[in-house]
């Protein structure tokens, strides 16, 4: 196979654009969000979020420097060291528990002159190495018990480390692996016994009377029994399914009844029921912002929900009803665009591969880069728990930028050498 | 490469994530272009209206004088939630507060809203609101608030101009949104009869505000606010330099003073006695003073001069002389013989003065002869004229209400006692309608019995009686100056006319100069003023007889009218009488003769009210003079 000439050539330039896009709207929202009277936006002088803007455009100057590297870096580098840069990664997680600077009342972060780093948020980049290199190993099976632990492990390992670390909404994210191993061959009845889990559990806390539910189950079993009466391992089958939901759902009642309260009421908030007032503030503000955006929101910078800091985490967490409220439904929906057409031509760009890694290592950044837009964009119109984690390339935050920088391009330039046979 | 069994799955994949994109787009769909709903809360949220308070009008007195007028004081604000770090040492230092102090006015403050400002204290002094204002910046969640406060410079009047207070929850209730607790209205006197005028207008701004209610700029720059339209300025009618005249010669006695300016019913001064000083009720000392008012066993906040009523006595022998006079059953000359008393039906009527027999109305009237107007009301209520006696009485109150009598007369104060005259029914309903005659209601010639009037009512009439036969309503208002729209409104007056003939004033009226010239008031004379008028010294239940005075000067077009009570103080000649003659001589001449100044200090420096709170009694005299 002949080697390419100038590495811009292979480059895919509509991912390249839909990043930039997103980066830049990320930078004039949180100018907006964050924006007073004669601010300029590159202000980093000053202790409060003024700074975010002007601190956000070094970051993403550091971004493109550090996207322009990976461009050059051979593909093959990351291939080779898959494992080593993942197992390097496991014990400095660990170390910056004890030796790590505290932020945001986690100690998780590294100082690195003036700038800090979450190693956490890299963690999804190594573990998507991690995996990519073990999936695309000869032999490796992930329908067989023991490739599926080997590769459980290699995900659940850094998983449980953020998770002591505190940082749950972080971990949550890793559960999207299962989106790779569904795509590498995991058996189907996984992803439908999780979906029908969340499905469940969802009814059990809706719903206001357990028998509702079982009478439903029954009517619903009994309706097929009748049509397949004749096939007796059916009727078997669904009888014992009915008979599991209706265990299910008791259960998840029964520990719901026995949840301390705060637990209950973040429960609550996401479903909807009425709390305490308060509780809601920041799901409720959120909406109230993104609803008063109408078709074509409020105009950039006019937006008064966020201007006025009645929704907080306005930068971060929040940067999409920012958006919702001086874009309206035509930018919000312009942002769901974006994202579906960024992971649309990832996953297309993913099933070209001819390697096996460049291909896993692909679905990792789609899976990834999905559950962060699922969970924050949710979050913000109310349809998703409230789980404090960024919006990819939009949200304001160093680390998460870099991350996702790091991420994406390490993906493009594998597919730039697509046409070299690795391995 | 390893062989690819699972690439059906890729559509899996992409149809998951359309599925939720989907649901995204549907929920914001709802969200920004079904429900309305959050259009408004957001609008709630951010933009408050905020009332403008307009400046209170000013008063002047009739000279142009200023009476009333605006100082800013000073209220402290507090913000809980921003003033954790603050220095609560010295900012009870500053503000003469112990720490105890300080943590229930927080707490307060945060019962309130933990993140709203409110006030922490109310009305600081100026001194102390410039110490906080310097060290400001040790207490962050602390701030000041400029309110304005009314002050009386004259110390005195203080039953005319009123006072202002926080506005009651029933006004909140009925003013449509326009009063919130804590907003400052009049709540007597004039502050509050002409609320409307000197209040002026609210206006409205809208502003932007953020989560913690901070102000942070104008909405829509300013196109939907309305600005604050300023009070009225008012122009009393009042003489402050009278008033505080008045209010001097009637310290420490219980009574009232009220003077008219007969050609326009224009009110001089009005003295209700014992006073108080109207910035007593100014500011934060309101509360505490208001309660030691209400509870003054004096009642300092009763307005004698248009509250109290009285029998009016003596002063009342001028009108029985006109009424008679006017329905023709006695001239001008008519003799009542006089022996020091009256034998008429049975009943012993004495006469308290030792005189020559009264052989004409003037001489009546200079004399107060008791027995001679007990005849004049005789010969008015068993005028042949009438057969019934409901018909002759019915004519002789319809004459004392032609004056203005035994109803409000219409003073722009908010509270006005009626008086009365008794009707035809009443007497009806007590006795049967056979059952009265001429003697059960004999009193009345002498001004006793069941009528009342007002001091204001009196003044009114002797400002008739000097106009010869009408007045125009009194009045405390000259007129309104419109700051904004720069023009001045006048109340609209009209002459209301008495039924009694003008001629029949002539003799009357001389019979009124007569009484200072040569008769009970003679001690009163003063040189180069034809001051007419009538001493009256009221029998009432209460104790001691009232001392009465009501007149007018100078006799021929007169420039003043009044009415003089002093409560338990015996004959009218003692005290009404000398402090009637120095207030008009003081308002004529603006200056009392110095052979009078004796006069002047004896009835400054008398103190009636030891009398009234020990209860002793001065000898019970048994007349009307």
């Amino acid at each position: 196979m002949r080697k390419e000439e100038k590495f811009t050539g292979n480059i895919d330039w509509v991912t390249v654009l839909i990043y930039v896009a997103l980066v830049l709207i990320g930078w004039a929202a949180i100018y907006s969000a964050v924006y007073t009277e004669g601010l300029s936006p590159f202000n980093t002088v000053g202790r409060d979020t003024t700074v975010n803007t002007g601190k956000q455009f070094q970051w993403i100057i550091a971004s493109a420097i550090f996207a322009a590297i990976i461009l050059i870096i051979d593909g093959k580098f990351f291939v080779t060291f898959s494992y080593v840069i993942y197992g390097v990664f496991i014990p400095l997680l660990i170390g910056v528990m004890f030796f790590g600077a505290e932020s945001h009342g986690q100690r998780n972060w590294i100082r690195i002159g003036g700038f800090q780093m979450q190693p956490s948020e890299l963690v999804k980049f190594t573990t998507s190495l991690a995996v990519a290199k073990y999936l695309s190993t000869l032999n490796v099976d992930i329908r067989r018990w023991r490739d599926k632990w080997i590769a459980f492990a290699i995900i659940g390992v850094p998983m449980l480390i953020v998770i002591v670390q505190g940082d749950a909404g972080s971990a949550i994210v890793f559960v999207v692996f299962a989106l790779v191993l569904f795509r590498e061959g995991l058996e189907s009845w996984y992803l439908i016994v999780g979906g029908s889990v969340i499905f469940l559990s969802l009814l059990a806390l809706i719903v206001p009377h357990l028998w509702y539910l079982w009478v439903a189950f029954s009517l619903i079993a009994a309706f097929l029994i009748y049509f397949n009466f004749k096939n007796r391992r059916l009727v078997y089958a669904i009888a014992g399914i009915a008979l599991i939901a209706s265990v299910y759902v008791t259960g998840v009642n029964f520990i719901f009844d026995h949840l301390k309260p705060h637990q209950k009421d973040r429960i609550n908030v996401l479903l909807g029921k009425e709390v305490e007032k308060g509780k809601d503030w920041n799901i409720r503000q959120s909406i109230i912002a993104i609803g008063s955006g109408g078709l074509t929101g409020k105009g950039y910078l006019q937006g008064t929900q966020t201007k006025l800091k009645f929704v907080p985490e306005q930068s971060t967490d929040f940067i999409y009803s920012s958006i919702g409220e001086e874009f309206g439904f035509v930018g919000s929906v312009l942002i769901i665009g974006l994202f579906v057409a960024l992971l649309m031509r990832l996953m297309y760009l993913s099933e070209r591969q001819r390697s096996k890694y460049s291909r896993v290592y692909g679905y990792c950044v789609v899976s990834i880069l999905f559950f962060h837009f699922l969970i924050n964009v949710g979050m913000a119109i109310g349809v998703a728990p409230v789980i404090g984690i960024p919006l990819p390339f939009i949200s304001y935050g160093g680390s998460s930028l870099l991350a996702f920088t790091l991420l994406l391009f390490v993906f493009i330039r594998l597919d730039s050498q697509r046409l070299e046979v690795l391995r | 490469m390893n062989k690819d069994l699972f690439q059906n799955r890729y559509n899996v994949v992409r149809i998951i994530i359309l599925v939720f994109a989907s649901v995204f787009v549907l929920r914001l769909a709802y969200l920004q272009l079904f429900e309305k709903k959050y259009d408004k809360i957001a609008f709630d949220n951010a933009i408050k209206e905020v009332e403008v308070y307009p400046t209170r009008g000013l008063v002047y007195d009739r000279k142009g004088e200023l009476i009333v007028y605006n100082e800013a004081i000073y209220d402290i604000m507090v913000t809980p939630r921003l003033a954790k770090t603050a220095d609560s040492n010295k900012i009870c230092s500053l503000l003469k507060l112990t720490m105890e102090d300080y943590s229930t006015r927080m707490a307060k403050a945060r019962q309130y809203s933990a993140h709203k400002a409110s006030v922490f204290m109310k009305q600081v002094s100026l001194e102390d609101y410039q110490r906080f204002e310097e060290s400001q910046y040790l207490f962050p969640g602390f701030d000041g608030q400029v309110r304005t406060i009314r002050k009386y410079p004259h110390n005195c009047a203080a039953v005319i101009l009123g006072d202002v207070g926080e506005v009651d929850d029933n006004l909140i209730k009925n003013s449509n949104g326009y009063y919130k607790p804590g907003d400052y209205v009049g709540q007597s006197g004039l502050e509050r009869f002409y609320e409307k005028e000197l209040g002026g207008t609210q206006g409205k701004k809208f502003i932007y505000v953020d989560v913690h209610n901070r102000e942070q700029g104008r909405f829509a720059e300013g196109k939907y606010d309305t600005a604050a339209i300023a009070g009225d300025n008012l122009y009393s009618t009042i003489d402050i330099k009278l008033q505080e005249y008045g209010e001097q010669l009637m310290a420490n006695k219980k009574g009232s003073i009220i003077a008219i300016e007969p050609e326009t019913g224009e009110i001089l001064c009005m003295v209700s006695s014992p006073g108080y000083d109207p910035n007593l009720l100014c500011g934060a000392i309101r509360g505490e003073n208001f309660k030691k008012l209400v509870f003054d066993s004096l009642k300092p906040l009763f307005n004698r001069a248009t509250m109290a009523t009285y029998s009016p006595g003596s002063t009342f022998k001028p009108l029985v002389g006109l009424i008679s006079l006017n329905e023709g059953v006695q001239g001008e000359i008519y003799t009542v013989p006089c022996n020091g008393f009256y034998p008429f039906a049975g009943l012993s009527l004495k006469c308290s003065h030792h005189h020559p027999w009264a052989t004409n109305i003037e001489y009546a009237l200079a004399q107060s002869c008791n027995p001679y107007f007990w005849q004049t009301f005789r010969n008015a209520i068993e005028n042949p004229k009438y057969t019934r006696i409901q018909d002759s009485y019915g004519q002789w109150s319809d004459y004392c209400r032609s004056f203005g009598l035994g109803a409000k007369l219409g003073i722009d104060l908010p509270s006005e006692a009626r008086g009365n005259i008794p009707s035809i029914n009443y007497y009806n309903k007590i006795y049967g309608e056979k059952g009265w005659h001429s003697a059960t209601i004999i009193s009345l010639g002498i001004g006793q019995g069941e009528i009342l009037v007002t001091p204001l009512q009196l003044a009114n009439f002797y400002a008739a009686v000097g106009n010869h036969g009408w007045y125009i309503k009194p009045h405390l208002v000259k007129t309104f100056q419109k700051v904004h729209e720069k023009r001045e409104v006048k109340p609209d007056l009209k002459k209301n006319y008495a039924t009694i003939d003008t001629r029949w004033y002539i003799p009357v009226n001389d019979g009124l100069r007569q009484v200072v010239e040569a008769g009970t008031a003679i001690e009163s004379k003063i040189d180069g003023i034809s001051l007419c008028g009538k001493t009256g010294t009221v029998q009432n239940s209460h104790g001691d007889h009232h001392s009465v005075f009501a007149g007018f000067a100078p006799k021929d077009n007169p420039k003043i009218a009044i009415a003089v009570v002093v409560e338990n103080a015996g004959f009218g000649a003692t005290y009404g009488c000398p402090i009637a003659s120095l207030l008009v001589e003081k308002y004529i001449n603006d200056t009392v003769a110095s052979n009078r100044l004796a006069k002047e200090k004896k009835m400054m420096e008398t103190n009636l009210l030891d009398k009234y709170a020990l209860g002793k009694n001065m000898p019970v005299t048994n007349g009307h003079h």
